[in-house]
């Protein structure tokens, strides 16, 4: 999950007697279904809480380049390489797209960039972790784009339309991702035993990142309550994390690995697998920015637009002679 | 150039396969070097087109060293030519192994490298070696962009603030003695040329021109003629080649005849 606990600015759920006339044909347009499109009105509460959603959605893509440019350079043959840009290349591309999503709601880009930049904005925890290996960045393919495909599925179906047409391209991106990630790893564990090995210690580190990614238990979370009222969101986070491990844990078998979880185990009357908790003082940790790589990504963020400055300044300063030669000339004639 | 089908047995295996090496190996590095730059450019847009870029590049890269391992015929594949010749075997310009700098020097390299990889794949299309002229064919229509990107970007900055231009001219000082090596022909040249294999040494008027025009749009002063550095075709490079290899091949060499 590319978003994590966003919040909403709710209190409680309101029924539809409690809100006024604008309001209810708004949450009675999103109960039966029905997109929500830019220039039409919509509550205070969800213009916010999207571009919170959606920015941190884009900033996530963004900052989830520096993990894996990490190894383009090193990447093991040219097809392995040419994947990777090729992978990396979209993950920018979603950046794109999402921002222009969240600039519909009123936001500049410029904007979004300044929130990441000062901290007030976030992006996923999982990208504060380094890929050490090879083998990480086939996992980052399996695990962490697993897990977004997980979250970004159902968001095809999100009541925001231009959030919703934007995940319809995405997901079928990630899904090539997810796929090259486990090619990977799965060429790797068919060869030498220091290749095998790489792999078990990229899944020994990546697996519980990957299931904090869905962010804690939000059964109890007003604001969970509410982006489902209004359609931003549609599973709990232990949902989708069962589904993930349930998905996960059959393809890890498939590839000769143990997950690290002892309390890892079948369990046959919900048809489906028990697992362990995450360390959840870890995950906040690394939302609180003590993370093993956040100084560093977010430090590699900012040097980047700051060292861009002179570059973006200088062309808008052509764009404006350029416009401004064409006044003359045209004023001339 | 030639019209008539060349074969194997009237250009020397050995000249070609160095030919093909020099456009392998000139896009393998400057394709690294573009990679280089992933998440670290100065807007969103323009990480997607550097990555864009470096990957049209590693795509040609392997037609180039796909065809060196057929004609060298010694079983080396396209990876082993990458991934396992020292640096005194690649045959890449230095123009692509400078490093980086800002992110105006590598838009100068861009510039000044596509300025030329555009005009030799156009004259490649006429190869007279069917194969040569197939990858050409494939390549030049990435390139044709590539140049028409890096052109305008070099204009709209040197052309743009104060800074931006005085790092353009900067950039563009310090890389042109880089610049006549893509010119000079070697005794092996002299051979391809003459089979039609290879394009002639006439692609430098072409290149003047097409530099100058921009530069000149772009009110930066072309620097005056002096010496050129050389020695990329015959494996004598600068010291950054070395920096360049060891990160490229690192997991081949670590773990050599492991799968990946």
């Amino acid at each position: 999950m590319y978003a994590q606990m966003v919040k909403t600015d709710a209190a409680r759920i309101k029924g539809l007697d409690e809100m006024d006339p604008q309001e209810r044909v708004f949450q009675q347009r999103i109960d039966t279904g029905q997109k929500i499109e830019p220039k039409e009105w919509m509550p205070e509460a969800y213009r916010k809480t999207l571009i919170r959603q959606i920015s941190q959605h884009a900033h996530s893509e963004i900052v989830g380049q520096l993990p894996e440019g990490n190894w383009i350079t090193r990447a093991p043959t040219l097809e392995r390489k040419a994947i990777l840009l090729a992978k990396v290349q979209d993950e920018a591309g979603h950046g794109l797209y999402l921002y222009c999503a969240a600039e519909t709601l009123g936001i500049s880009r410029d904007q979004m960039y300044e929130q990441l930049h000062s901290g007030k904005a976030k992006y996923s925890s999982i990208f504060n972790y380094p890929t050490l290996s090879w083998a990480d960045i086939g996992a980052i393919g399996w695990l962490v784009d697993g897990a977004a495909i997980m979250n970004q599925v159902p968001l095809q179906r999100c009541s925001y339309g231009p959030y919703a047409r934007a995940m319809v391209r995405i997901c079928k991106e990630e899904s090539f991702h997810q796929r090259q990630g486990f090619d990977i790893l799965a060429k790797m564990v068919r060869g030498t035993p220091a290749q095998k090995e790489m792999v078990q210690d990229a899944l020994d580190r990546w697996w519980w990142p990957s299931l904090m990614m869905f962010g804690p238990s939000d059964d109890a979370s007003v604001h969970s309550a509410q982006s489902m009222a209004w359609k931003i969101k549609q599973n709990s986070n232990d949902e989708l994390r069962q589904k993930f491990v349930d998905q996960t844990v059959p393809q890890a078998e498939y590839l000769g690995l143990t997950v690290p979880d002892p309390d890892l185990k079948w369990n046959e009357e919900k048809g489906g697998y028990d697992f362990g908790e995450p360390d959840w003082s870890e995950f906040f940790e690394v939302i609180a920015g003590n993370g093993p790589c956040n100084a560093e990504r977010l430090g590699a963020r900012r040097k980047a637009w700051g060292d861009g400055t002179w570059f973006r300044d200088g062309l808008t300063a052509h764009a404006e002679k350029v416009a401004a030669r064409r006044a003359k000339s045209v004023a001339a004639e | 150039m030639g019209s008539a089908t060349v074969t194997d047995t009237t250009v020397d295996r050995a000249v070609l396969f160095e030919f093909l090496l020099r456009m392998g190996d000139s896009t393998l590095v400057l394709g690294h070097r573009l990679s280089e730059w992933c998440g670290h450019a100065p807007a969103l847009e323009e990480d997607i087109a550097l990555a864009n870029t470096a990957l049209d590049f590693i795509g040609q890269t392997q037609l180039w060293l796909s065809l060196a391992s057929e004609v060298e015929g010694k079983g080396r594949s396209a990876d082993d030519l990458a991934y396992l010749r020292d640096a005194r075997d690649f045959r890449n310009l230095l123009l692509t192994e400078r490093p980086n700098g800002d992110f105006g020097k590598t838009l100068m390299r861009q510039f000044l490298f596509d300025a030329w990889h555009h005009l030799c794949l156009g004259a490649l299309l006429g190869s007279s070696d069917a194969r040569v002229a197939a990858i050409a064919e494939k390549a030049s229509k990435e390139v044709a962009y590539h140049i028409e990107r890096s052109r305008d970007l070099v204009v709209r900055l040197g052309d743009g603030t104060a800074e931006s231009h005085a790092r353009m001219q900067e950039a563009l000082d310090d890389l042109w003695p880089y610049t006549g090596e893509m010119f000079v022909n070697e005794a092996s040249d002299v051979a391809l040329v003459a089979a039609g294999v290879a394009p002639p040494a006439s692609l430098k008027a072409e290149w003047d021109a097409l530099v100058a025009e921009t530069l000149s749009e772009a009110t930066l002063k072309k620097p005056a003629e002096g010496h050129m550095h050389k020695g990329g075709k015959r494996g004598i490079h600068t010291e950054h080649l070395g920096y360049v290899l060891a990160e490229l091949q690192f997991l081949q060499r670590a773990y050599p005849g492991a799968p990946w």
